[in-house]
């Protein structure tokens, strides 16, 4: 299963900052309320982290030694 | 009610939520619209140049845009993320000089300006705006401090590289995973420069960004990094 951002959809308010600065398409308001689609073309930008003013979107990172 | 005035009336509603129309009657609201120029933006689309003139403030009616500076390597470093009812372009515009920072929308964006003469002559006619307008600045001061303090004295770089070996795992998925936001509450910064030090770690050659995974390449130069600021 691809990671995606994560969704805290009781912190969502419906603005959809989100999905205007979503450059693959991966987020979308289905009747105001935020929904994450899985797709390959998230790159992990985390401008929807960045932009998301109520903090109900994040994208925490793995870190790993190699 | 004509159409006209139905407008009026969505946009007086619209200046109660500026700041720096805070506290102004209908009436006074009603003797500013006058002055108000709409313009929508495009996701990225670059609304004012760093050194360039510019003669309006901008207030965001919706959308979101960031304030930033470039480096001559290229490097932008986000200043700000300007956010609904918030303004921008006020610095030039109360100083006459060059914009110190670009701003470009993040998302498609609605903007109303006015014009540095209409400002001149609201804040004549309007004390209150006078005294909005200095709350807004000194809150703007405020975080530009922080941030030059973040800047300036504070070896942030040194300090993520610790947080990364603290929470280095073998990616089994058995250790916490680190949001930048929360990397930034731990450092003691803005989530800015978590960003920014990130980037830096991944061109020194110490990490690399593997999507959602901070891969540690080399160990040691972290841990030589981490050790400056044990």
């Amino acid at each position: 299963m691809l990671d995606m951002p994560r969704i805290e959809i009781e912190k969502c308010n419906g603005c959809g900052l989100c999905v205007g600065v979503c450059r693959c398409g991966a987020l979308v308001l289905i009747e105001s309320v935020i929904s994450i689609i899985t797709t390959y073309e998230c790159h992990w930008c985390t401008d929807c982290e960045l932009i998301c003013p109520t903090g109900a979107i994040t994208c925490p990172f793995e870190i790993v030694i190699e | 009610m004509s159409p006209g005035s139905g407008i009026m009336a969505a946009e007086i509603e619209i200046l109660k939520s500026i700041s720096y129309f805070s506290g102004l009657s209908t009436e006074e609201l009603n003797s500013i619209t006058k002055f108000i120029s709409k313009k929508t933006t495009e996701r990225g689309e670059i609304i004012l140049l760093e050194g360039e003139p510019s003669v309006e403030v901008y207030f965001i009616v919706s959308g979101a845009v960031k304030l930033f500076k470039t480096s001559a390597e290229g490097k932008e470093q986000i200043l700000n993320i300007v956010r609904q009812w918030e303004s921008f372009g006020d610095v030039a515009v109360f100083d006459g000089a060059l914009n110190p920072a670009g701003a470009q929308a993040m998302v498609p964006t609605m903007l109303y300006s006015i014009r540095r003469n209409d400002i001149e002559a609201i804040l004549r006619e309007h004390p209150q705006v006078s005294r909005n307008v200095i709350q807004v600045l000194v809150s703007q001061v405020r975080h530009s401090m922080s941030l030059v303090e973040d800047l300036s004295f504070k070896h942030v770089i040194d300090r993520v590289a610790k947080i990364l070996l603290e929470y280095a795992g073998d990616g089994s998925g058995n250790r916490p995973r680190l949001t930048q936001q929360e990397m930034a509450a731990m450092v003691g910064t803005a989530r800015e420069m978590i960003g920014r030090s990130l980037k830096s770690l991944e061109e020194e050659g110490v990490i690399r960004l593997d999507r959602h995974r901070v891969v540690i390449t080399d160990n040691e130069a972290l841990k030589e990094l981490a050790g400056a600021n044990a």
